[in-house]
């Protein structure tokens, strides 16, 4: 029986994300205290690199490694971030953080910025998030008045502040130098990389960026040392995982558990299994991007370099779907969502998504041929190979797919213009898209 | 301040007010934006037009912001905006009905406005409320779990 270790939701749901003193008492900014005692930058930086931890926002990049950058590249000025801009669908894993232990962030900036010589940082949550927002000035504010914020921090003479920065509504802006663009007040189109943030990032200075996940198992890294830490999880990828489970199981939510988990597992013990009468078909894991999983590919554990069985970890967003579901449907409701968040800055993207999902709805109707399934294939692969950010790059992963784990049924909708699951409208018409 | 009484120089004073109150200048364009969205609706030509002269920044470049991001509009909405998630887990979690519900209730299809000037319906990207699907927004209200026998109960709490 697999259960819950907490370390990134820890306070959630025990302290009171309006009252910092609450947070305080659960061991809130004790590692501030630690490190602003007598741990120099370097040490610091050590620590969170030993520790093993990678970056949560899907990529896996090591953090300590990040840092590292930052800190060596010299600049006038550097700047911390936080991407709040959770918009994978089907994750909520920062927005529970955010809601609930907004103080971790804080904390968590704090000690990155003093690790890599910033004493200046922003939050860039999505639009959409109010509460979140809400919480964040807040604590803030609350943070500014204990003295953990502003000049001559605990009495050091490390100085920091914190900005919150509200996103418009871009799935784009989650990539991080569509972020860095966003916040100077331009479209959230992402640039050419390299050079990447770490050198060249906000206002063009050394700029860190981490997703809010990563952040909040900063505190207890340097509270608990990095053997720990290391300790939990798997020999690639260490630590826990927050992931958010939803679909046809009886019980929908959040739940983090060391790194490794499969998806049996969490659909048995977090969903409290499939629904009365639904069978399982596949899982759609890592959020648009990740991949959908066959039930051959259940007890594959799930970490950073699970994508090479075919499981992608990504976000942490388990989709479970039963027999009602229909592939060609699933991907098509995918690749709409990509045409429609695709910046349009890069051709591939802007139309390889825009295609593709002409196809599918082409075949979705029943008057798609065998060619649309190499024209989709040609495009999965053009997405992959040329475009310019990682939002281009995995467009194609839900073609891939489906091609590759459920051929039969996508052939059924052409050759016997039926859909197999009784989704698709197959109405033999045309449809304008 | 309803868009039936919206004249060019008032949509002109509230962005002068709106950018002043953040500080003009060009890393305050996306939250003064924003914030004149929410007060007039949407944003208006000489809206963008004053922030451009405040700002000193082309207008090519602020239209180019208005126009990117899905909770601003260059448009006109009706009274009331109908914002439906269609990504994939509200989608299967009977989404998909609740999607044709909506567009038979109201006679519009994804970015349509009613010829009442009621309504506007919108699809949005997941909002991240997945674990409470299907979800829908009207105006700053939340509706989640929703099933297409709700959908008239709805609609009708907004004249």
């Amino acid at each position: 029986m697999i259960t819950e270790q907490r370390i990134v939701t820890e306070r959630v749901g025990i302290v009171d994300p309006e009252k910092i003193e609450t947070c305080i008492d659960h061991h809130g900014y004790e590692a501030l205290r630690k490190v602003l005692g007598g741990m120099a930058p370097a040490d610091v930086i050590d620590v969170i690199e030993k520790s093993g931890l990678r970056g949560r926002g899907g990529a896996g990049f090591p953090t300590g490694t990040k840092w590292k950058f930052v800190a060596k590249t010299p600049g006038d000025r550097k700047y911390v971030i936080c991407n709040a801009d959770e918009s994978e669908p089907g994750t909520f894993k920062d927005r529970i953080v955010l809601e609930g232990d907004p103080h971790t962030i804080i904390e968590a900036m704090l000690i990155a910025g003093y690790a890599v010589g910033a004493s200046e940082g922003y939050i860039y949550v999505r639009g959409e998030y109010a509460l979140s927002k809400a919480r964040l000035v807040k604590a803030i504010q609350q943070a500014e008045e204990k003295g953990f914020l502003g000049k001559h921090i605990l009495k050091s003479d490390f100085n920091f502040e914190i900005h919150v920065h509200s996103g418009a509504g871009a799935y784009i802006c989650g990539e991080e130098t569509a972020l860095i663009e966003s916040i100077e007040g331009k479209r959230g189109e992402p640039r050419t990389r390299p050079p990447y943030p770490t050198t060249n990032g906000l206002w063009n200075m050394p700029t860190l960026v981490n997703n809010v996940e990563t952040m909040a198992n900063i505190a207890a890294i340097l509270r608990n040392g990095a053997e720990w830490y290391r300790a939990i999880g798997t020999a690639s990828s260490a630590g826990t995982k927050v992931f958010t489970i939803f679909g046809q199981v009886n019980s929908r939510g959040f739940f983090e558990v060391p790194m490794g988990i499969t998806l049996r597992e969490a659909i048995d013990t977090f969903g409290k299994g499939l629904k009365l009468g639904s069978t399982f078909k596949l899982a759609q894991t890592g959020g648009s991007s990740g991949s959908l999983v066959p039930p051959n590919l259940l007890d594959t554990p799930m970490d950073f370099d699970s994508f090479k069985s075919g499981v992608v970890m990504g976000s942490g967003a388990l989709l479970i779907c039963d027999e009602n579901t229909c592939v060609v449907d699933l991907a098509k409701v995918l690749l709409n969502f990509f045409r429609t968040e695709s910046c349009g800055k890069c051709n591939p993207c802007r139309i390889g998504n825009q295609r593709a999902y002409a196809i599918l709805e082409k075949i979705s109707q029943g008057i798609g041929s065998l060619n649309d399934l190499k024209d989709l294939e040609m495009i999965g692969r053009n997405l992959y190979e040329m475009s310019n950010c990682g939002l281009g790059q995995t467009a194609g992963s839900p073609i891939r797919d489906i091609l590759a784990q459920f051929r039969p049924e996508v052939e059924a909708h052409i050759s016997s213009k039926a859909c197999p699951a009784g989704i698709c409208a197959m109405s033999g018409q045309p449809v304008l898209v | 301040m309803t868009l039936g009484t919206l004249t060019n120089i008032q949509a002109r004073e509230v962005a002068k007010e709106i950018t002043l109150r953040h500080g003009a200048s060009r890393d305050e364009l996306i939250p003064i934006l924003t914030d004149v969205n929410r007060q007039l609706g949407y944003l208006p030509v000489d809206a963008l037009d004053e922030i451009s002269t405040l700002l000193k920044v082309p207008k090519s470049q602020i239209f180019s912001a208005a126009s990117f991001y899905s909770m601003l509009s260059i448009q006109p909405h009706g009274r009331h905006v109908i914002q439906f998630c269609e990504s994939a887990p509200c989608h299967v979690q009977g989404g998909r009905e609740v999607w044709a519900a909506l567009q038979t209730e109201l006679k519009l299809k994804a970015g349509e406005t009613s010829p009442d000037n009621r309504w506007t319906l919108k699809t949005t990207s997941c909002l991240g409320l997945c674990a409470d699907g299907p979800v829908l927004l009207v105006d700053d209200d939340l509706f989640n779990n929703v099933t297409p026998d709700q959908i008239a109960g709805i609609l009708a709490k907004y004249p």
